[in-house]
């Protein structure tokens, strides 16, 4: 009888705490996708190239992108219809408080085309086709003398353009 | 009627927190002193209508009393040119305790709040992973989850402090954090079920809204703390916060805790979205810019009596506001009552939680004259909230995110609080 009530004992224990040590073991529910799965879905376009869609576009094709689609909040020149839609201009080193717009502040060509994809226009986001946001990057670019006109905009040429403020963050990741 | 005479701890007032007790005062609010007692009162004794009859059976989803209803977030403007963009602002002179109701968490949006039907959202693990995956919301139910209080504050709360403005409330001036019991799934538990590679050193969160939110999150973080949050304060997290769910992401600036969350990219660098690159980044006197500034600042805040209030009559007021760090707990709070001359340590009147707002009072005595009521917060790593303008002297006045500098609030002759500088 003790040998018995031992063993039942001695069971209980390895199930109870077999079942308190790892509770999570039995749950895995993801369901597993290949990256093919995600074209379409999966829209970061990074500083290192990945995440790009096929295509390319010139500042000339994009004017009329940017005309019909952009130019209403942000101005026909990217001057802008408020202090946050200004796209054009500005100087860093300027005297007073610096005009922070694409041509004088973001650090990466990558981002105009990941955020136009993604966010843009802002009544209609993702309305664009990729030649579309192409063609528009490489119209933002242009007006901020970035590139010329006719230059043909990639992901391959998009990730070697150097913004004129890419040295002008410090990166403070390392504080946690 | 003879007038008690408390222990005072620091100028202009501030009297020894020992005195809570005694003083009577339930910690909201103001305690009146001196009022008129019994029969010469105008308090009405009868027995009060509500009192006769019975009311309203049980509902199925409460809602706050009619004469409770002028509590509310404080919406900015709309900007045709930004729809759905834009922030609301909690009550925070009118809350009281440290977790902020669901209905009034502050809100800040890129592209307005989706609509999203929980059978239709997916959540995404790729990139640097053995295995991408997506996860069913009906199956993220399923997983062992974790509850923490912390709060979350927007990157730009308190930045008109820095523009020069004058006027303004707790709410309209620093109503941009808020606090919640957060329940939901560690990340590294999903993490981990897609095999994080190890080249991975950032996870890119992107939200399901109309402008897909992106921010980039260090591994480490994300293996440490980090939550996929399925529940605010018990119920389903709300549509403004994230429905279905939200990456948390404790201590850290609001929005790199992405609402709707759809997908987690596991990458080498950081994704460098907008809203990190061009947006929450700070721009410094010699105009190079901080980028990546996570945790945020040891910080407090009077919250009563505070900007716009009137003290109507001299006497005992019942100081009291909240705290918070990003790095860690609030060890002390201590409170000046003449522009940071001399101080006084306040009661801490709750919870003292990690990377959570916590509750400080203190009494006060108004004699009538002017006063500058002023809170500065000490974490439990010892980073003591700074001056406004220590924090000028830091980081200039070019960038109004990460704010988290000392409160001045203004009281003169005729009791009116407004913000001040000193």
């Amino acid at each position: 009888m003790y040998k018995s009530l031992f063993l039942s004992v001695l069971f209980f224990f390895i199930t109870t705490s077999s079942m308190i040590v790892n509770p999570q073991d039995g749950v895995r529910l993801g369901i597993p996708i290949s990256e093919e799965d995600l074209q379409g879905f999966d829209l970061i376009a990074a500083p290192d190239g990945s995440g790009f869609p096929l295509g390319n576009g010139t500042a000339r094709q994009g004017k009329d992108v940017y005309d019909i689609n952009c130019a209403v909040c942000h101005g026909a020149n990217g001057e802008g219809t408020s202090g946050n839609t200004i796209i054009v201009g500005g100087d860093m080193q300027s005297e007073g408080p610096p005009l922070r717009t694409v041509g004088s502040y973001w650090p990466y060509a990558t981002t105009l085309f990941d955020f136009i994809r993604r966010a843009m226009p802002a009544t209609a986001p993702k309305s664009l086709s990729n030649e579309q946001v192409y063609q528009v990057t490489a119209y933002v670019l242009y007006m901020n003398d970035i590139i010329g006109q006719d230059a043909e905009l990639s992901a391959s040429s998009l990730i070697n353009i150097q913004m004129p403020n890419a040295d002008g963050f410090i990166d403070r990741s390392h504080i946690q | 009627m003879t007038k008690k005479a408390f222990e005072k701890v620091a100028a202009n007032g501030l009297i020894s927190r020992r005195h809570l007790l005694g003083l009577g005062v339930a910690g909201s609010g103001l305690a009146i002193s001196g009022a008129a007692l019994g029969a010469d009162s105008q308090i009405n004794f009868q027995i009060p209508s509500w009192s006769r009859q019975p009311g309203p059976g049980p509902s199925a989803y409460g809602s706050r009393s009619p004469y409770a209803e002028d509590l509310e977030r404080l919406s900015g403007f709309t900007n045709p040119t930004y729809p759905g963009g834009g922030a609301s602002r909690s009550p925070l002179q009118h809350l009281q305790g440290t977790i902020t109701p669901n209905s009034l968490h502050f809100e800040r949006h890129h592209a307005g709040v989706p609509n999203i039907d929980p059978s239709q959202h997916n959540l995404v693990i790729n990139g640097l992973v053995r295995q991408p995956l997506v996860f069913r919301y009906e199956d993220l139910l399923k997983y062992q989850m974790v509850s923490r209080i912390h709060f979350l504050e927007c990157s730009g709360n308190s930045g008109a402090l820095l523009r020069g403005e004058v006027g303004g409330s707790a709410q309209s001036l620093h109503g941009l954090v808020s606090c919640a019991e957060w329940t939901g799934i560690p990340l590294s538990t999903l993490l981990d079920e897609a095999g994080v590679l190890p080249e991975a050193k950032w996870v890119a969160a992107v939200g399901a809204d109309g402008a897909s939110m992106g921010r980039s999150v260090p591994i480490a973080k994300a293996l440490d703390d980090v939550m996929v949050a399925l529940y605010q304060n018990g119920e389903a997290v709300r549509p403004e916060q994230g429905y279905p769910m939200r990456l948390f992401c404790p201590g850290w600036e609001g929005n790199i805790s992405v609402k709707w969350l759809t997908q987690l990219k596991l990458t080498a660098e950081p994704s460098q979205f907008r809203d990190e690159t061009s947006k929450y980044t700070d721009t410094l006197p010699n105009r190079l810019s901080y980028q990546f500034t996570f945790p945020m600042g040891s910080k407090s805040l009077i919250t009563s009596p505070s900007g716009e209030m009137t003290l109507d009559q001299t006497g005992i007021y019942q100081v009291t506001g909240i705290a918070w760090s990003g790095r860690g707990s609030i060890r002390k709070v201590e409170v000046s009552a003449d522009g940071g001359q001399t101080w006084a340590e306040a009661a801490i009147q709750g919870h003292q939680l990690d990377r959570a707002l916590t509750r400080f009072t203190i009494p006060w005595e108004w004699n009538g004259g002017r006063a500058i009521l002023q809170s500065r917060a000490t974490d439990s790593e010892g980073n003591i909230q700074p001056t406004r303008d220590a924090l000028i002297a830091e980081k200039g006045t070019l960038s109004f995110y990460h704010t988290p500098c000392i409160q001045s609030w203004g009281v003169d002759e005729q009791g009116q609080v407004t913000n001040v500088y000193v």
